[in-house]
């Protein structure tokens, strides 16, 4: 059998810039304070669906997203409020979107699960699991075909491994040799069932060696291991060499879902379990680093915390003040012309 | 001019448009040895793609490559297998650019064969028109003439927004004149494809020429018959429809799919809708009763409307008086077949 070939040693990378590890600091405080103000706002009955929050994820979201340019791709999952705040997109229409309002980056037709910003190369996210891959497997076409050298980072979990789409679209991602990489987010549960009852392998980058493509696994608390491994990938699909499988082993905290009233107790994962996970928090792994190698002052840390905390808090005041979208906002959008001959029927007389 | 089947008009506007804008590319089986071999020097590998038998990822693929500037055409041999990639198309193309604020459009044209009639047996032969329709984001046209589909399918192709084009096998040996030069038709316009007075009969694809049968058999009988050819579902032309059932007072739809929530189930509620106070008679549906699609082509001929059928149901209203009436669904050739499943 051929040797999957795995890198995970980072010893040799070159560290970012300063400027680099800043941003990488700011856009993981920025997703975890922003799902924080989420919960908040949801107990809060301002925010009312559901809340898929990533918080534990945070180091491999910002890993990824800040080995891309701006043009690149990226799709996304249900649990995806931290990937378009990993690639840059301010914050105040992504809360605005949660709370439904005209103002959110979907004008409040998408929500918690279908943030999308494509001005940022975000190409939405989606409600179904491994939904988005092969419209991933597409953009890295696009990209092809029109002579760029952009690429697709295609974020899905652990859950999405086992779904036909996941293995369709490593396929043809691999016959065809395009710019995508595949971003395993593995937080060990597809919703509460835990991987080793659901899937047949231990790692999900064993798979990448069906699809003749490296498949890489790193720590996914460790945002530096991260970002090499993407570079890497980012590189390599640049070049023209092909896709990439990278699975980041990670930690969700939280329940897989938020929704408004008393949370149910679940009986799938000890509270040790989350304990030891929450000895590597992922910022505060990378806080310890920056402190330890002496990368950052403790003032320019603070620093970052609280201009992230005032963005975070000016974001909630934006939606929340901004407005509710009109009623005939219902019809607009379904098609990129409006549909004149659909007037009889479309319902637009039931209007208020 | 050109003297041209259903097929081969098709192509051509599909090479032409491929031609005028380089966004333009193919995927789909066996393209490069079968329906492109001969343009594959022309237009090379790239714009058309051999794909695996892999249904979700090169629809799903072809919206990725809508989204970010090009303009996909992916290519089905046969209509039921768009099922293998039913939440690309019902929850990716057709919701993307509502979900998502109306940041971006997914121009992809979906081509697929509706094949029946063919001794096909049921994986191979449903006509899914109507379950599409219940998407909204999606367009969807199914062309009955060589000049229609030609002239439907250059819209499609030059639509921002996703349309599948259901291609109707039992019409692929129509040959008909088709301009050489460039047309569009608009999406969403039936056409009137037969003046009359005393019924409308309205129809989709391969039932145009039945109805139209039906009309020649029934002018014989002294009923002088409107026909429609819907060639659009989504957006439904319903102002034609009601407009001629206005003068008419009678509608027949007709429809080879089963009649539960079918087109010819949507016309009939928008006529009893919009139209009532013209209504000389009840809506009568003709259409395939609610099963699978049988093997045996004795079996299955029994399916679809026929020209016999559909006239035999203009018969039945013209005959009608509002207190002998019963049936609302005519699954020829027996009436109410479904009615006793």
């Amino acid at each position: 059998m051929t040797p999957i070939p795995l890198f995970i040693d980072c010893a040799q990378q070159a560290l970012p810039s300063i400027e680099c590890l800043r941003e990488m600091l700011r856009r993981m405080l920025r997703i975890r304070l922003f799902e924080e103000c989420a919960s908040k706002l949801m107990k809060e009955s301002h925010i009312v669906g559901f809340l898929h929050n990533s918080i534990g994820q945070e180091a491999e979201i910002v890993g990824s997203c800040m080995a891309l340019n701006d043009d690149d791709y990226m799709t996304g999952n249900h649990r995806s409020h931290g990937h378009p705040i990993g690639k840059g997109v301010s914050l105040a229409p992504l809360m605005a979107e949660l709370l439904g309002r005209e103002e959110g980056v979907c004008c409040g037709k998408g929500g918690s699960m279908h943030l999308a910003a494509f001005a940022a190369g975000s190409l939405g996210e989606s409600g179904i699991v491994g939904s988005l891959m092969p419209v991933a497997v597409g953009a890295g076409l696009s990209a092809r075909l029109r002579g760029t050298r952009q690429v697709c980072v295609c974020f899905f979990g652990d859950g999405a491994a086992n779904c036909g789409p996941f293995h369709e679209s490593l396929n043809l991602a691999a016959i065809w040799q395009l710019p995508v990489i595949f971003l395993c987010e593995n937080n060990g549960y597809a919703i509460r069932s835990a991987q080793r009852q659901t899937t047949a392998v231990k790692d999900i980058a064993a798979r990448a060696a069906a699809y003749e493509m490296p498949g890489v696994i790193v720590d996914g608390q460790d945002v530096l291991s991260v970002y090499d491994a993407v570079c890497r990938a980012v590189s390599r699909a640049r070049e023209g060499a092909g896709p990439t499988l990278i699975e980041a082993k990670t930690y969700r905290y939280c329940e897989h879902l938020e929704s408004p009233g008393e949370a149910p107790v679940f009986h799938y994962r000890s509270k040790a379990e989350v304990d030891v996970w929450r000895r590597r928090d992922p910022i505060e792994l990378f806080i310890g680093a920056l402190r330890a190698r002496e990368l950052l002052t403790e003032q320019e840390i603070r620093g970052v915390r609280l201009t992230t905390e005032a963005e975070v808090a000016a974001a909630a005041e934006f939606a929340l003040s901004s407005r509710r979208p009109a009623p005939q906002a219902l019809f607009e959008g379904v098609f990129t012309r409006p549909v004149h001959k659909e007037a009889a029927s479309d319902g637009t007389s039931q209007l208020p | 001019m050109a003297h041209l089947s259903y097929l081969e008009a098709a192509r051509r506007a599909v090479l032409a448009e491929m031609r005028a804008d380089p966004r333009v590319f193919l995927m789909g089986q066996d393209l490069q040895t079968l329906s492109y071999a001969d343009v594959l020097e022309e237009f090379g590998a790239e714009r058309i793609r051999n794909t695996p038998i892999s249904e979700a990822a090169f629809i799903g693929a072809g919206i990725g490559a809508a989204l970010t500037g090009m303009r996909p055409i992916v290519e089905m041999a046969c209509s039921t297998f768009l099922y293998s990639a039913m939440d690309q198309i019902a929850n990716q193309a057709a919701k993307s650019r509502y979900m998502f604020g109306g940041q971006a459009s997914v121009p992809l044209v979906i081509r697929a064969t509706v094949l029946y009639a063919a001794a096909a047996a049921a994986h191979h032969s449903d006509r899914p028109w109507g379950i599409f329709a219940q998407v909204p984001g999606l367009k969807i046209v199914a062309p009955s003439s060589p000049y229609d589909v030609k002239g439907l399918l250059t819209a499609a192709l030059r639509d921002e927004d996703p349309v599948i084009v259901f291609e109707d096998y039992t019409l692929f040996g129509e040959r008909g004149e088709v301009p050489d030069e460039d047309y569009v038709l608009p999406i969403g316009e039936a056409a009137l494809r037969r003046h009359g007075t005393d019924l409308t009969i309205a129809a989709l694809a391969g039932a145009v020429p039945r109805g139209l049968s039906a009309a020649t058999l029934l002018e014989s009988e002294g009923f002088s018959i409107e026909v429609i050819d819907l060639r659009t579902v989504v957006p439904l032309d319903r102002a034609l429809v009601i407009e001629s059932v206005t003068r008419t007072g009678r509608l027949i739809a007709v429809d080879t799919a089963p009649g539960t929530c079918s087109i010819a189930s949507e016309l009939a509620a928008t006529v009893a809708q919009e139209a009532d106070h013209a209504l000389k008679a009840p809506v009568l549906r003709v259409t395939a009763p609610d099963v699978p699609v049988p093997f045996s082509p004795d079996l299955e001929h029994l399916l679809y409307p026929t020209a016999e059928s559909i006239a035999a149901a203009a018969r039945q209203l013209m005959r009608y008086e509002r207190r002998h009436y019963s049936s609302a669904v005519v699954s020829p050739p027996v009436a109410n077949l479904s009615s006793r499943l």
